[in-house]
């Protein structure tokens, strides 16, 4: 194990897989000569060339679709869209082809490719810059969405996705790119479709991916010093979803609350609890609570924007009052 | 089915071997048309009637190891591409034998064999992955090239003008090819082009564009062999070929905004008359020639229709089996009626 940043870990795993790989290349806005808008690509284009880390136009849906295009002739692309926000203009290429052509032509060909962006409010960029939108491309068969929320999870599924002979949507956030954590030596991928109990628990069960995975996490930790022992179960991956390990953990501890860095309205917490609801009915003790944003395009000002966002208050609030309500109180 | 029997037929030259070609296109969508109004063919269904002289020229300027992206009026292309009229028709059947097995229809053929990569149903959505297989040649070095067919109506789209940027700035080896027929659906190009003369576009991206007349089949394939051969060396090329469409948008639309003159002057231009008077003028091919090939072609098509009528509809059990390329755990994997922890398992 070595410590590093979630940061340091997706660099370090996409410079080795191109070394491991000469079909693996990167391609995307500002990854070469500026070094990527976060910094993720630093140093590779020096390393490794034009061929393989392609600067491109402010063309989304051209170099997206290009991508797809080369990994149906054999080629293992890396895409990088600068945000989740600016996928919206590439959204033809990935629900109308990449998720499509395996199945379309009666699997004749295949798209392996991986698209990493960066979703996330919580920085200040306004409305258009602040959006998690994974939603739209968790909903679409033939695609795999993964979501790390630590380090250790960023390589190993990144790891998993450059493997993987299906398009993978691979999900960062702003906020975890400077987290630390301990991050395994070896090379051994992720199994997509797998979520992860991140911490065991009894009480109740917190259910989130990324960001609100992390934060999830960082709540349990804190509520165990007042007796009150959750359970942390991380997604991990969104396509496909592990139902089952979500709902044994409630078949267990018979109270949930779902975590989304997202608008509440058919949004992905209301599939978790669709299927909570299917799978473990008769052994809710309390309605299945959603802590979400609030609906509205994420202000600038920072009161504003603090106020629309999940907080680890919040989180904590959401747990007491359903622990509350069925006379669990803590 | 059995390979058709070119022993019957009289020697090709190149000239007889389009014009059997432009037949067997002719022939296999007028009678697709026709299975259509059987209800044998559901969806969509475009056809390639008033460009076969186009399909045909395009077609013959490919090595077998060039790779070729369509929209969805491509049934020609890719029987001119050698593939099986049979499996071709018993795709838009919808039946397991079809080049996409059953997954695609008339929109989606797909032969990894004859690098046909795809019909794509989505108006310019083939243009980005067309430029992105020519990348993959010019990453690995290849010398293959991919040719990349559109509608007059692509070139409006912002994924046309993004592929041609990207093939410009990085010298892919890549032909776009526009078949301006003159018509969206029905709004014509005029109305929808500030600058109807479409291969004029190629200037943006400081590219060679160039118009060919698309029912002279002849002057097609020089212009693709100049365009093809270019591309080898790294030069990109918008091709615009201007043809008309015999009929309808699609195999439903009467075409009831064309007037009697234009359709009087369309039969005129019909490009397989024409190749035919001058073939028979110029004593290239006689007229027992003529009803030999057409005997032939008529017998290939009737084949194609025995080999889609007898093929299976493809077994329900197979629906979940082109989910994923590399299967994953918790692929859902369930019929409307199902509840959820019945099939996955709990």
């Amino acid at each position: 194990m070595t410590v590093m940043t979630y940061r340091q870990a997706i660099h370090d795993t996409l410079r080795a897989e191109m070394l491991r790989d000469d079909r693996v290349f990167l391609i995307g806005e500002e990854i070469g000569i500026f070094e990527g808008s976060y910094k993720i690509t630093a140093g590779l284009l020096s390393e490794f060339g034009e061929l393989r880390v392609r600067d491109t136009p402010i063309s989304e849906e051209g170099f997206t679709g290009a991508a797809i295009g080369a990994a149906m002739l054999g080629l293992r692309p890396v895409v990088e869209l600068m945000t989740i926000n600016f996928s919206l203009l590439a959204l033809d290429q990935i629900v109308n082809h990449a998720a499509k052509i395996h199945g379309m032509f009666g699997g004749q060909s295949s798209v392996p490719m991986v698209i990493r962006t960066p979703g996330g409010g919580g920085q200040q960029l306004g409305a258009t810059h602040s959006q998690n939108v994974e939603l739209y491309y968790a909903f679409v068969p033939g695609l795999k969405v993964v979501a790390p929320s630590s380090p250790a999870d960023a390589k190993t599924l990144l790891l998993a996705a450059i493997r993987d002979d299906d398009p993978v949507l691979f999900l960062e956030n702003l906020a975890l790119y400077n987290t630390k954590g301990d991050v395994p030596d070896d090379d051994v991928p992720a199994e997509i479709g797998r979520a992860a109990v991140t911490r065991s628990g009894t009480d109740i069960t917190l259910i989130g991916y990324s960001r609100m995975a992390a934060v999830g996490l960082e709540v349990a930790e804190k509520l165990a010093a007042d007796g009150i022992d959750a359970e942390v179960v991380d997604l991990r991956s969104l396509r496909p979803l592990d139902r089952e390990t979500l709902v044994q953990s409630v078949r267990k501890t018979h109270a949930a609350v779902v975590l989304e860095d997202d608008w509440l309205t058919y949004g992905i917490g209301a599939e978790i609890a669709a299927t909570i609801s299917d799978g473990a009915f008769d052994q809710l003790d309390a309605p299945v609570r959603r802590v979400a944003m609030a609906e509205v395009p994420l202000p600038y000002a920072k009161s504003l924007e603090t106020a629309a966002l999940p907080s680890p208050d919040d989180v904590e609030t959401a747990i007491r009052q359903t622990l509350a309500a069925v006379g669990r109180v803590h | 089915m059995a390979p058709h029997d070119v022993r019957a037929e009289p020697d090709q030259s190149e000239p007889v071997a389009h014009y059997r070609q432009m037949l067997l296109i002719r022939r296999f969508e007028e009678r697709a048309a026709r299975a259509y109004t059987e209800a044998k063919i559901g969806g969509y269904c475009h056809l390639n009637l008033g460009e076969e002289a186009t399909v045909v020229g395009l077609m013959g300027a490919l090595r077998p190891t060039d790779y070729l992206f369509t929209n969805y009026r491509e049934h020609g292309y890719a029987l001119a591409r050698g593939i099986d009229p049979g499996r071709v028709l018993a795709e838009l059947y919808g039946r397991s034998d079809g080049v996409s097995k059953g997954w695609g229809g008339s929109m989606h053929l797909f032969d990894a064999s004859a690098r046909l990569l795809g019909g794509y149903g989505i108006v310019g959505g083939q243009l980005p992955l067309a430029t992105g297989a020519a990348l993959a040649i010019a990453y690995r070095g290849g010398n293959e090239v991919v040719m990349c067919q559109m509608g007059d109506g692509t070139t409006n789209i912002g994924a046309f003008h993004e592929s041609l940027n990207l093939a410009a700035l990085w010298r892919l080896p890549i032909v776009y090819v526009v078949i301006n027929n003159q018509l969206g659906m029905g709004t014509s190009v005029e109305q929808s082009s500030a600058e109807p003369e479409l291969s004029k576009r190629a200037a943006s991206y400081r590219m060679h564009g160039e118009r060919v007349d698309g029912n002279d089949v002849q002057a097609v394939r020089e212009a693709a062999d100049r365009a093809v051969a270019a591309a080898r060396e790294g030069r990109p090329t918008l091709l615009e070929t201007v043809s008309t469409r015999l009929r309808g948008h699609s195999v439903v639309d009467p075409a009831s905004y064309r007037s009697k003159d234009e359709i009087a002057a369309i039969r005129a231009a019909d490009p397989l008359l024409a190749l035919a008077d001058r073939l028979l003028s110029d004593g290239v091919m006689t007229v027992e020639d003529q009803d030999r090939l057409e005997e032939s072609v008529t017998a290939e098509v009737a084949a194609a229709v025995s080999f889609a009528d007898a093929s299976p509809a493809p077994d329900v059990k197979t629906l979940f089996d082109y989910n994923y390329a590399t299967p994953v755990p918790n692929d859902l994997k369930r019929l409307p009626a199902q509840p959820l922890f019945g099939a996955v398992g709990a």
